[in-house]
């Protein structure tokens, strides 16, 4: 995953180029404002980045100098968002079934009662949106966008619309996912303790620009950049890998 | 007379009403939601031109609206003179003219009852689902459309009841022909015109309130069962 890009809105710009793991989570990491969702709108084709260049597993979405810009349905990503958007004229089984219908057969790898079974959401596919639970509706969202069988997913604070014992009721699953699918996740985040129990890779980010990239462990093992980044929080599962840091502060 | 006993040219002006203002909806409602949509989702220059020449009919006095019908649509009008000559088409003093005097005079309640469902409608939704592989089309059809439904319900009813009601460009465009251009509120006028019209006169208000009361009660039927859908 390769993502360079310049965005101009008002006096907010944004000018971020990271790499992410080709496997695992790579968490965006970084205060409200700090224009992350937009980043992940540009990889998913909902906003057009001035200039840049975006590609994953070396699928080119976007290349500004190309003239290379993918449209969303296009891009074969999964974007799961912090509110859901469940369709609410549909039942749940519909909803997860709409993107799965739109991938050609060929083309699909995630099952329909695999992902069921995986998110525990067996008992709800007749019911409509407006009669979940918020972390029911993020396990359907979250299985809705699985079911398109995309080269990544997407997730955008998909836990923070949802209180404590909710967040501990569908972590777990995303920890899962990861393993059982084996599609990257960029995942965006401010929530430390969520990175630190789910990211392999960390893209710091403040006022639009990327302050700093690397393998979670690397981070942690520096005390230094523990304590700028708040990343002093007990963790449950440790990932492991040996990458060095770029440090661009 | 007898005030439940209907005579053929009241069934008549109430079959043609009901044909008159069905056409006028159905032909109408494409046009509008496709209006309404634009107006609530484009930005452009001249949208505001468009949105006053849409309402244009809501202001205007309605014989204003049919006698400029006339002159445009007229068999020697400036666009009625061509569509004669090429296509063998007449709206003037025919139930088509009656149609179209209906269909524009509705339009504008039409396009602000749809538009402010466009407008109800959250683009995050529409995101959602071209992320899921679906192309603008496919969105309009699937996501927008069935959640606009409410709006649209609610504009085929005020459409349809404005051209249940339609007189004065009805009556200045394709004139009170009885079986072509009477419908229920030409022939009323007509009966508190002639001497001993009154009980027809009373037949035909009666009919008109319980046609519109019909048409509520479906809009409303209609609207709950759509709430409870998406309720679950």
């Amino acid at each position: 995953m390769e993502i360079s890009l310049t965005h101009k809105q008002g006096n907010f710009s944004i000018d971020a180029s990271f790499q992410g793991a080709e496997s695992g989570v790579t968490a965006l990491f970084g205060p409200s404002g700090a224009g992350k969702t937009s980043v992940i709108n540009m990889v998913a084709g909902l906003m057009r980045p001035d200039t840049g260049r975006i590609s994953i597993n070396g699928l080119c979405l976007f290349d500004s100098a190309l003239h290379i810009d993918l449209p969303p349905e296009k891009r074969r990503l999964g974007y799961v968002f912090q509110d859901g958007r469940l369709l609410p004229h549909l039942s749940v089984r519909s909803n997860l079934s709409y993107g799965m219908h739109r991938t050609p057969v060929s083309r699909r790898f995630v099952k329909f009662d695999q992902v069921v079974d995986l998110l525990g959401i067996d008992h709800l596919l007749q019911r409509r949106p407006a009669r979940l639970s918020g972390g029911e509706k993020q396990r359907v969202a979250i299985g809705r966008a699985l079911l398109t069988s995309p080269a990544m997913l997407l997730m955008d604070e998909p836990l923070a619309s949802l209180d404590t014992a909710r967040k501990d009721e569908v972590l777990p699953f995303i920890i899962r996912l990861g393993r059982e699918f084996a599609i990257p996740i960029l995942y965006v985040s401010h929530a430390t303790d969520e990175i630190i129990n789910l990211a392999t890779r960390l893209v710091m980010m403040e006022n639009g620009r990327v302050l700093a990239d690397g393998d979670l462990e690397d981070f942690l093992s520096r005390p230094d950049l523990r304590t700028r980044f708040g990343l002093d929080t007990e963790r449950r599962c440790l990932p492991r890998t040996n990458d060095r840091i770029a440090w661009t502060e | 007379m007898d005030l439940f006993d209907l005579t053929p040219v009241e069934i008549e002006a109430l079959r043609l009403s009901l044909w008159v203002s069905g056409w006028a909806v159905a032909a109408s409602l494409p046009l509008g939601i496709l209006t309404a949509w634009i107006l609530a989702r484009l930005r452009f220059p001249g949208k505001n031109l468009l949105d006053g020449l849409i309402h244009l009919p809501l202001v205007l006095p309605p014989v204003v609206t049919g006698y400029l019908l006339l002159v445009m649509l007229g068999r020697n009008g400036t666009i009625g003179a061509p569509l004669h000559k090429y296509l063998g088409i007449v709206l003037a003093f025919n139930w088509k003219g009656a149609v179209l005097a209906a269909a524009v005079m509705s339009f504008p309640l039409l396009v602000r009852a749809v538009r402010l469902s466009v407008e109800s409608v959250d683009p995050g939704l529409e995101a959602a689902a071209r992320t899921l592989g679906a192309g603008p089309v496919g969105v309009f059809i699937t996501v927008t459309l069935p959640l606009m439904a409410p709006g649209i319900i609610t504009g085929i009813i005020l459409a349809f009841a404005r051209s249940l009601g339609e007189f004065g460009a009805t009556i200045t465009f394709v004139s009170n022909i009885r079986g072509q251009t009477q419908t229920l509120p030409l022939a009323l006028y007509t009966l508190t015109q002639v001497p001993d019209g009154e009980t027809g006169a009373m037949r035909l208000c009666i009919l008109s309130v319980l046609v519109a009361m019909a048409a509520l009660i479906c809009a409303e039927i209609l609207a709950r069962r759509f709430a409870a859908r998406i309720q679950g």
